[in-house]
């Protein structure tokens, strides 16, 4: 059996962005899962909007490329606004409410709104937005246990983040545990 | 190897760098263009840990000619690009082929004609596959789907090189090259050592002239303007050319009862590999037939798939047809050929190429 | 060896033959100054013992074949591209000698982003540059080093500045790049000079034996059949029209003590 999921993650350059698709990717390869992560590339450097999508399967993927997701995880207004109408009909979307209306959070979509700058930043910085927000897209799809993610971080982290994991495991934890 | 090394999760470019150093590759020289930027990046700093050289080039005329150069001295060596920056390279890659010399060119392919956008795209299989270069010549063409046929195709790639004295080309797209998947970053079996590699460029390779020690010097050349001479030369790549066919070689999926079989390379292979699995799923007799090599194509095994008629060819490709001539040239009229395009910049599913396949499947339209 | 080359029973020989220099008679026009340039490299090599460590660039041009008649392995280079060939034979063969053989057209025009950029970034290679200010193999078409007013195929009226420019001189530009350990531009006119240019050719692989960066040696030479004038006249010409436009002397010489001087500005008188 297919244990297919896929999500595409979007919001300003320099919300962690692809860093969260890292995450999650290294962690389903270390569950022995097939993935694929594909950024978008392109002319802006900083300040743009930055997704990447993520696929995790049992099965040889296919297509790295998602039109309709099972899931989304929006950090930001313009990420809502492009991702939104393309969400699968049964999919699910993170949204951290701390920078997006949400008045205009689609309600006949199963959404799941959390204030994750807002938690990152009491949690000490406004940096950890991205492991809040997955921390609650692990709880609504199940896909991989927390330990495993927190535990993953110890290897994808960049050696001058390092002494940041600990924040990280506790902004996953903080996510999850809200929703 | 008593354990099977870790998988790392690594972009198609990085495995080309990762496979092209594995394999030998000592030299690389490269111009920066979207979407392969990478594969330099790695280079810059990997291939000078291994006492390899590594260059940034100021155009792509001048990195193909570096390679030139450096494999001039049957030292395993390459360069990268992207459709247009592989359209300058053309000139050189004929006089590697001219006279010879083995090198191995990377071309992430992005959308075109012109600048056209740094999307995935396949419109650079005639450029790869036909020669975009002047004169008779040919090349290998190898055209991975995954991360990790990107590291094991680089050991391919240079053995191939080497054991024909003529350019390779490894031929991927945007997905290909910027996608991350895990990859084991293991020689495939049989794959030459470097040492090996090396040892196959003894007889031809520039080394200096010891006039004490052999009659003449060594010339790698492509002009030749005496009588008969260019005739002679041809000749003598055509029958390499015609050598090189047996090289040949495809991934066939679920052919053997097939009703329709879809033929397909690299990225636009792998997302209908999944729509043939889906399909088959759900009862329909469909396979799928993906040319490894592009050059030479592997029209003998896809021409093996016709028996008396039944069965139908569906081409999927994103281009505006290029391999399906290949593929109609392979068939003969013997079998319905029909052909589906994508275009650059469009979403391409496997949700996506089922309406076209059980079109197909069906007999329905017969481009 | 011929026996024309042989010293006779009683002969002494003074003027051999180098053995870096093959015996085929060369297709080059009478008068040409391809033969004297490939004869001084080919000597040198011998001299400094560098030849069973060289391989040559060939690159388009009349000298086409050059390897023809220099006996060293070498490779051939599509038009222009003759230093970006040499930078990949010495990075990959870094125990090699390596030099390119490149005309005005080659190296200055078509070549020329291939040619700076080898010297820029300090290319452990030797340039030896012939400027006789025209396409010779093609039948006399206009160069990047053709002078102003010179009647060419494609100049009918003489070059004009406000059409096409001015000439481009390779040596100052060399001399103004990072990389360049030596530059120097010579002449093939008369035995002064074309001695001064051998030393010239010997310090500039000296130089690279030495790994102290991209030397570059430029020959003004003479191409009597496109100039349409005897190879006397030719040399006349290049005293009195082409030394004045590009003066003689070492732009560049970074194992020089003192600042490097215009060494030849003076006009020898007519032979």
């Amino acid at each position: 059996m297919s244990a297919y999921m896929d999500v595409i993650m979007a919001g300003f350059g320099g919300q962690g962005v692809l860093l969260m698709g890292n995450v999650l990717a290294n962690c389903a390869m270390e569950r022995g899962l097939e993935v694929t992560y594909i950024p978008v590339y392109g002319a802006e450097m900083r300040g743009g909007t930055a997704n990447c999508t993520v696929v995790i399967d049992s099965e040889p993927i296919g297509s790295p490329i998602v039109h309709s997701p099972r899931s989304t995880v929006i950090l930001n207004q313009p990420s809502l606004e492009k991702f939104q109408p393309r969400l699968a009909k049964d999919g699910v979307q993170i949204i951290n409410s701390s920078l997006v209306d949400i008045a205009l959070v689609d309600t006949k979509r199963h959404s799941v709104c959390i204030p994750a700058t807002d938690i990152a930043r009491e949690l000490g910085t406004v940096k950890m937005t991205n492991m809040v927000a997955l921390g609650a897209w692990l709880k609504a799809t199940g896909i991989l246990p927390l330990k495993a993610v927190q535990d993953i971080l110890h290897k994808v982290a960049p050696q001058h983040y390092r002494k940041l994991i600990l924040a990280n495991v506790r902004a996953l934890e903080a996510g999850y545990s809200h929703s | 190897m008593s354990q099977a090394p870790e998988r790392i999760l690594i972009k198609g470019n990085e495995a080309i760098v990762r496979g092209a150093l594995d394999a030998g590759c000592r030299c690389y020289f490269g111009y920066p263009i979207t979407p392969q930027n990478e594969i330099p990046e790695a280079f810059s700093s990997m291939l000078p840990e291994q006492g390899g050289s590594f260059v940034q080039a100021e155009s792509e005329l001048a990195a193909v000619n570096m390679l030139l150069g450096a494999a001039a001295c049957g030292i395993p060596a390459m360069t990268s690009s992207s459709s247009c920056g592989i359209a300058l390279m053309q000139e050189t890659i004929s006089y590697m082929a001219g006279s010879c010399v083995p090198g191995v060119i990377v071309n992430m392919m992005r959308g075109g004609p012109g600048l056209g956008d740094i999307g995935p795209s396949q419109s650079d299989y005639f450029q790869a596959v036909k020669g975009g270069g002047n004169g008779d010549h040919r090349n290998f063409v190898l055209a991975p789907a995954t991360a990790q046929e990107c590291y094991d195709m680089m050991f391919s790639a240079f053995a191939l090189a080497f054991k024909y004295r003529n350019p390779v080309m490894v031929l991927g797209d945007a997905i290909v090259g910027q996608m991350k998947e895990p990859v084991r970053c293991v020689p495939p079996k049989h794959a030459l050592t470097p040492e090996q590699l090396m040892q196959q460029g003894e007889d031809w390779r520039l080394e200096g002239y010891d006039r004490h020690a052999v009659p003449e010097p060594r010339v790698l050349r492509s002009l030749l303007l005496k009588e008969g001479q260019l005739a002679a030369h041809n000749r003598s790549l055509h029958e390499k050319y015609s050598a090189m066919r047996q090289e040949a070689a495809a991934e066939q999926v679920f052919c053997d009862d097939a009703s329709l079989v879809v033929v397909a390379f690299g990225s636009i292979a792998r997302i209908a590999h999944s729509a043939v699995r889906h399909l088959r799923q759900a009862g329909h007799k469909v396979g799928l037939f993906r040319p490894t090599t592009l050059y030479p194509f592997p029209e003998e095994a896809l021409r093996a798939l016709i028996s008396s008629g039944k069965r139908r060819f569906l081409v999927i490709e994103q281009n505006l047809g290029q391999m399906v001539e290949d593929v109609r040239l392979a068939i003969d009229g013997q079998a319905p050929v029909s052909w589906h395009g994508i275009l650059p910049d469009l979403y391409v599913g496997a949700e996506t190429l089922r309406a076209p396949i059980l079109e197909a499947l069906e007999g329905g339209k017969h481009v | 060896m011929s026996e024309l080359l042989k010293a006779r029973a009683g002969e002494k020989l003074i003027f051999d033959h180098p053995s870096v220099l093959s015996e085929a008679v060369t297709h080059y026009c009478p008068g040409c100054h391809h033969g004297i340039a490939h004869r001084l490299v080919a000597e040198v090599l011998e001299e400094l013992e560098l030849a069973s460590r060289a391989i040559m660039v060939a690159s388009v041009g009349c000298s086409v074949i050059s390897y023809d008649y220099i006996s060293v392995d070498s490779v051939e280079s599509p038009h222009g591209r003759a230093c970006a060939v040499a930078t990949g034979v010495k990075r990959a063969r870094p125990d090699t000698i390596v030099f390119t053989y490149q005309g005005d057209g080659d190296m200055g025009a078509i070549g020329l982003a291939e040619s700076l950029h080898a010297a820029a970034r300090g290319e452990h290679i030797t340039a030896v540059f012939v400027n006789n200010t025209v396409y010779g193999m093609t039948g006399g078409q206009m160069a990047p080093t053709t002078l102003l007013g010179q009647k060419t195929t494609t100049t009918p009226m003489g070059r004009r500045m406000e059409l096409e420019g001015g000439p481009v001189h390779m040596a100052e530009m060399m001399s103004q790049l990072a990389g360049v350990a030596y530059a120097e531009r010579c002449s093939l006119d008369s035995v002064r000079h074309i001695r001064a240019a051998q030393d010239a050719i010997r310090k500039a692989f000296s130089i690279q034996a030495k790994g102290l960066g991209f030397s570059f040696v430029e020959l003004l030479s003479g191409c009597p059949t496109n100039w349409h004038m005897d190879p006397v006249r030719a040399n006349t010409r290049i005293r009195e029209e082409m030394i004045p436009v590009f003066p003689l002397g070492v732009y560049k010489d970074i194992t020089a003590q003192a600042v490097p001087v215009i060494a030849d500005k003076v006009v020898e008188g007519r032979s």
